[in-house]
């Protein structure tokens, strides 16, 4: 079954590298729903999150010919269940809309929206989250005359992951760790989904 | 001790010298024992030609037709050497030239580095006179590119585009270099080579437990089958399959590239596999219990139709790429790795086996096969010569020692099951990517990479007229190649697929040649052209003996067909023998 999956890419800081990661998807017309790339814990190191929605096996593919680009360090690939995640939206709403109803106020309460600026003519709130609270204010504001709406991609962190310091050390030191391959389908040929 | 430190302080002074960024690219290039560059000049590449010139003895250059026959040449140099190919062209046109060549090392594992000139920094996102971008069309096609825009970054990042190209999985690496990085004059301190990026793992860690699973596979198997690739030819590691293969007692069937990697007349060379392979390799590769792939990437040609694939056996996948292992088939047991360093970790665990009844079953099919195919197509009653009489009547008179370029189609095909081989990096084609045209350049750099050896190019009537142009190679630099044009007057290949399922609608396949011995006449090339039978082996031995280059044309039957053949979509037991 398709399903949502976070890729996270622990990278050089390198030109380019952005077109050779997301030529992998493409190349094989798998749409990238969202793509952030920020500084990590370790330092110099970049991270991408991507969430795409794929089968399991073909994520795993994917991920190795990620892993196979040579300023990649890693790739891991998780399910919605296995990382904490954020989104943040701003909405811009008429100031005197807002100023007049208070079914707004109270339903940016409701939401946690906070205002990041106040005009005369506009507002414009954020509100952080997973995408479905997000959506379900922009269906609620619509009907208050919503003028603008814009969200960033997906922030991810695996609850798992005890960071990339360490793993970051083995790199250096030309020891990769053992766990970097692993077979889970060890004698399990046929369970096994091929693209 | 002060005076000590001074004198070192002193001497690494003297040993900076102010050089441009062309000549740190052409240092480079020398401190990596890179003694052939194929290349083609042009305005964005100038300063590095103006340096060029001054190094005329420790730097050859071979000036090609097109910058295309540049790359082919040098794939075909570094795939007779075993040493990274190096190509420079112009920036525009020049690099784009060099996509086809690149696509094709890519798919094919050849170490290669490409320079490219590029517009000057200042220009570059201003659709410049020959500017294009490079790096953004080349991406899919390099295992690494990268541009240069200031020269005091050549020396590094050329140590990494060498170390790159050639290590773990080879690959093309293109570096892109700015007019002004090529003109600016750095402070030179000499050369390091790489050998460590940190977010590049060239080797897998060898995981000692499934080398112990796959030789317990092994060792309980009855009908153990190994498939090998070029993987054993780009790790060095002939002598180590050999060793495994015989202690084992496996029978072994290669893959296009795979070939010569063990002599054709190997007991245990049970043949080709794919599409248009051997009957037995194909057909018992459904009836093995333990499938041995070693180097090798189970290409749809080789493999047919997947969910029909070796099903009934366990599979044990050596590659040097994590990214190979369970891509399209499978794995049991995966042994990451250096295939030189785990085969012998492998040997070392199994037992010494003979599987007489099972190899002799390889050689049932093969009789069959032989029945049916290959003696008519050795032995042809009619007077049209055969393709395949050819190559019958060449190994007659190389023995198997020469090395064999070949281009793509049914001419590519017939050599590769016929040929024969004694030794390693003595089959060139393009296997992964099938580009006609590659066959010529990529002998002209196989000769120029093995120069001790006879290099021999056979080619299709069609394939030699995508890059006939190097004909121009030869005349000025007069390797001593050898043409043998086996000319159907047809896209052969193309034709047969045709014939077989398109109901014999021939759809622009009917191509027309020029006189082939006239056009290598005004080369200056030697040539004849033959159709009689009586004429092959005398023609062929003339052309050995001939000092030089010479064009051999033999035409052949216009409608001859390659069989074996696994259909697309087919399975490889459903290979059709006519």
């Amino acid at each position: 079954m398709k399903q949502e999956f976070t890729i996270t890419v622990y990278t050089e800081n390198q030109v380019g590298l952005l077109n050779r990661i997301a030529i992998i998807f493409s190349r094989r017309k798998i749409n990238i729903e969202s793509l952030n790339v920020s500084p990590s814990e370790a330092e110099g190191i970049h991270r991408f999150t991507i969430i795409i929605n794929e089968y399991e096996e073909v994520v795993r593919k994917l991920c190795r010919q990620i892993e196979k680009q040579v300023e990649v360090l890693k790739a891991y690939f998780n399910t919605n269940d296995e990382i904490v995640w954020q989104e943040l939206a701003l909405y811009k709403v008429p100031t005197d809309i807002i100023a007049e109803k208070v079914k707004v106020e109270r339903l940016l309460r409701e939401y946690g929206a906070r205002a990041v600026a106040i005009r005369k003519d506009y507002t414009v709130f954020e509100t952080t989250g997973h995408r479905e609270e997000i959506e379900k204010l922009i269906k609620a504001l619509e009907p208050y005359g919503l003028i603008e709406f814009v969200r960033s991609a997906r922030v991810a962190i695996i609850k798992t992951s005890s960071g990339f310091h360490e793993k970051l050390k083995e790199f250096d030191e030309e020891q990769p760790g053992e766990d970097l391959m692993e077979n889970e389908f060890l004698n399990q040929q046929d369970k096994v989904f091929s693209m | 001790m002060e005076t000590l430190e001074l004198t070192k302080q002193k001497e690494a002074e003297k040993t900076i010298q102010n050089i441009s960024g062309s000549q740190a690219l052409l240092e480079a290039c020398i401190a990596e024992d890179v003694q052939t560059i194929f290349g083609y000049p042009g305005g964005a590449i100038m300063p590095i030609y103006d340096a060029l010139y001054d190094y005329p003895d420790k730097l050859k250059h071979i000036l090609v037709r097109h910058e295309q026959g540049a790359i082919h040449a040098a794939q075909g140099f570094a795939r007779s050497s075993g040493k990274v190919g190096v190509v420079f062209a112009t920036s525009g046109p020049g690099a784009t030239n060099l996509v086809t060549g690149l696509a094709d090392a890519m798919i094919d594992s050849t170490p290669l580095v490409c320079i490219t000139g590029q517009v000057f920094a200042h220009l570059l996102g201003t659709d410049a006179f020959q500017e294009t971008d490079v790096i953004n069309i080349t991406t899919p096609v390099t295992k690494w590119n990268y541009q240069v825009t200031d020269a005091n970054e050549i020396p590094h990042v050329l140590a990494k585009a060498f170390y790159i190209a050639k290590t773990g999985r080879p690959g093309p690496v293109l570096i892109d270099i700015t007019k002004n990085a090529q003109i600016q004059k750095i402070d030179y301190t000499g050369y390091t080579k790489c050998e460590h990026i940190r977010s590049y793992r060239p080797k897998p860690i060898i995981r000692k437990e499934y080398i112990q699973q796959a030789a317990e596979l092994i060792n309980k198997a009855e009908k153990p089958f190994v498939l090998f690739g070029q993987g054993v030819i780009l790790g060095n590691a002939e002598k180590e399959f050999k060793a495994f293969i015989e202690k084992a007692g496996i029978p072994s069937a290669w893959t296009l590239l795979g070939l010569s990697a063990l002599p054709t007349e190997h007991p245990l060379n049970v043949g080709m596999l794919g599409m248009h392979g051997n009957y037995g390799p194909n057909v018992l590769t459904n009836e093995c219990d333990v499938l041995i792939a070693v180097g090798m990437r189970f290409d749809d040609r080789v493999t047919g139709r997947l969910d029909k694939y070796a099903k009934q056996a366990k599979i044990i996948h050596l590659d040097i790429d994590p990214a190979e292992i369970d891509k399209n088939v499978k794995t049991t047991v995966p042994v990451w790795g250096d295939c030189k360093e785990t085969l012998p970790l492998l040997t070392k665990l199994i037992e010494e086996k003979q599987h007489t009844d099972w190899l002799n079953k390889f050689n049932e099919y093969k009789q069959q096969e032989i029945d049916v195919v290959i003696h008519d197509e050795l032995n042809p009653t009619s007077d049209i010569m055969t393709m395949g009489e050819v190559i019958k009547t060449l190994n007659e008179l190389t023995n198997g020692d020469a090395i064999i370029v070949t281009d793509v189609g049914q001419h590519q095909m017939v050599t590769c099951r016929y040929a024969k081989f004694n030794h390693t990096k003595s089959n060139i084609t393009s296997g992964g990517l099938g580009t006609m045209g590659f066959g010529l350049p990529a002998a002209i750099g196989a000769k120029m990479g093995a120069p001790e050896r006879t290099v021999i190019e056979i080619v299709g009537d069609g394939g030699f007229q995508m890059t006939i142009q190097e004909l121009g190679t030869i005349m000025q630099y007069q390797p001593e190649v050898k043409i043998i044009i086996l000319n159907n007057n047809f896209l052969g290949m193309v034709r047969q697929w045709q014939q077989l399922f398109n109901d014999k609608r021939y759809s622009f396949v009917d191509i027309q040649s020029p006189d082939f011995v006239q056009v290598a006449k005004g080369y200056g090339i030697a040539g004849k052209s033959i159709k009689d039978r009586k004429d092959l082996k005398t023609a062929l031995q003339e052309m050995l003996n001939h000092k030089g280059a010479y064009l051999l044309e033999v035409m052949v039957g216009k409608e001859n067909n390659v069989f074996p053949m696994v259909p697309q979509g087919c399975s490889v037991s459903e290979i059709r023998l006519k």
